[in-house]
């Protein structure tokens, strides 16, 4: 017999939720991390780090997050010689993962900023890492707004690739949830919903941040 | 002993020479105007001088000293030269204060507040001490390559190099530009201007040096150049540029 989709139900939902947000901050955080030193590497003046960056970038972007999924898993089975939880591997793929195309984002937005700005801050007796503090990364932050928030919103949904190894994130819970009730077209509008809910506002808060940058520097990019 | 000299310089851009065995001094207060047309070298030379443009042959000394390829010594360098470019370069995310203040607190470890001290020196010193609080984009061409004249003087250099500062500029403004210049030049700053401002350059140079084809094709006082050109190229150069009113 079959249950109905009452509140129980709904806050397992957002518990799942939890874990969606959970595992989409780890791998902005730990892949923003690693993705900046990858924007580094990509345009550095020492060719073999931009070469192994480049290498790095090209590969995972180059295959399916769901094969990544399954090597982590697997490959962290194979080297630890025991059966693992799904959170190690998940988190570690999706930090991987997310290293890769902010890095790519990133070194877009470094280049991005005219050379003459390099120069500017070299004709001032600045080091190459000064240069890079205080003149160019600044500026490339306020281009690299648009495109990280928006690769942020495709990670917290790409979450939902992570049931595929048992990991209960929200679109696996609320596949739980229509296995029980047989209620698919309340549970998943309800699923949607929520996606909506965390990945919308954040959208917002990133064209907020935009303009307010953009009216402290007395720039006119908003008609 | 001449503050800068450049010896044989030459300068490769591929198959292009675009300068082409340069020797030229500049003595302390000095003021030296370098006139061309456009594709001359005069860019590229001045360029050199401060070690944005790497040279294939020939030598710089600045202060009797060799210039430094890199690392340190250039930076070193650099905090005695500064350039002022043509497309002001100004750092759009600073206002004008951290603009002025940037160099002396960040390659020259001075405290904010003596820099700051320093910012509103400089920017008396180019009548814009009430945009201290306002950010490039909120200022005319005029103030903006002002303040980037503000931002280079705040280095304490003790030579300055100018890469056509005016050029950019709409015909208006170039004038609040020009009158900085002067008086800078007034003050026995030692300078390197490549100009197309030939009334400045008459007025205020004591040498001007005419390029062509990556070579100083003529030099000496702007005044005797401008009257009597010894060769082809100058004469129809000045007949091209030089102004009635100039004259």
């Amino acid at each position: 017999m079959s249950r109905d989709f009452e509140w129980p139900e709904f806050l397992f939902l957002l518990g799942a939720l939890r874990w969606t947000v959970v595992l989409a901050i780890i791998a902005f955080v730990g892949g923003g991390i690693a993705g900046l030193l990858l924007a580094l590497a990509r345009t550095a003046a020492i060719a073999p780090l931009r070469w192994l960056a480049a290498g790095y970038i090209g590969v995972i972007q180059g295959t399916p997050v769901l094969m990544q999924l399954f090597l982590a898993y697997y490959g962290l089975a194979v080297l630890t010689g025991i059966r693992i939880d799904p959170w190690p591997a998940v988190t570690v793929a999706f930090t991987m993962y997310a290293a890769a195309f902010l890095g790519e984002i990133w070194r877009g937005s470094i280049q991005a900023i005219p050379r003459q700005q390099w120069e500017a801050g070299a004709a001032l007796a600045l080091s190459a890492p000064s240069q890079l503090r205080h003149v160019i990364l600044p500026q490339a932050f306020r281009i690299s707004i648009p495109p990280t928030v928006g690769f942020l919103v495709q990670l917290i949904k790409g979450t939902s690739i992570a049931s595929i190894i048992g990991f209960v994130e929200l679109a696996r819970a609320g596949q739980l949830i229509v296995n029980v009730t047989f209620q698919p077209m309340v549970v998943y509008p309800i699923v949607a919903a929520l996606y909506f809910a965390v990945c919308w506002p954040l959208s917002l808060l990133a064209l907020r941040l935009e303009r307010k940058i953009d009216a402290a520097l007395g720039l006119k990019r908003h008609p | 002993m001449p503050l800068l000299a450049l010896s044989g310089i030459r300068k490769r851009f591929g198959a292009n020479l675009v300068l082409d065995d340069v020797s030229l001094t500049v003595e302390p207060g000095e003021v030296v105007a370098i006139v061309g047309r456009s594709g001359s070298g005069k860019t590229t030379l001045l360029r050199c001088v401060n070690g944005l443009e790497t040279i294939d042959d020939g030598s710089i000394a600045f202060d009797g000293k060799p210039l430094p390829k890199g690392g340190a010594g250039l930076r070193e360098l650099r905090r005695q030269i500064g350039i002022v470019f043509q497309s002001f370069n100004l750092f759009p995310h600073h206002s004008v204060e951290r603009n002025i203040t940037l160099g002396p607190t960040i390659a020259n470890k001075l405290p904010l507040a003596d820099a700051r001290t320093i910012a509103r020196d400089v920017l008396r010193q180019v009548d814009l001490e009430d945009k201290i609080s306002a950010y490039p984009a909120q200022l005319s061409g005029g103030q903006q390559q002002r303040v980037a004249i503000a931002r280079a003087l705040a280095m304490r250099p003790r030579l300055m190099l100018f890469d056509e500062i005016t050029s950019a500029l709409d015909p208006e403004l170039v004038g609040e530009v020009v009158n900085v210049l002067e008086r800078l030049a007034t003050s026995g700053m030692t300078m390197m201007l490549v100009t197309h401002e030939m009334g400045f350059a008459r007025r205020t140079a004591d040498t001007l040096v005419f390029m062509h084809q990556g070579r100083v094709w003529e030099k000496g006082p702007p005044r005797e150049l401008f009257a009597a050109p010894k060769t082809r190229e100058l004469e129809t150069f000045v007949r091209a540029v030089l102004q009635p009113h100039d004259q």
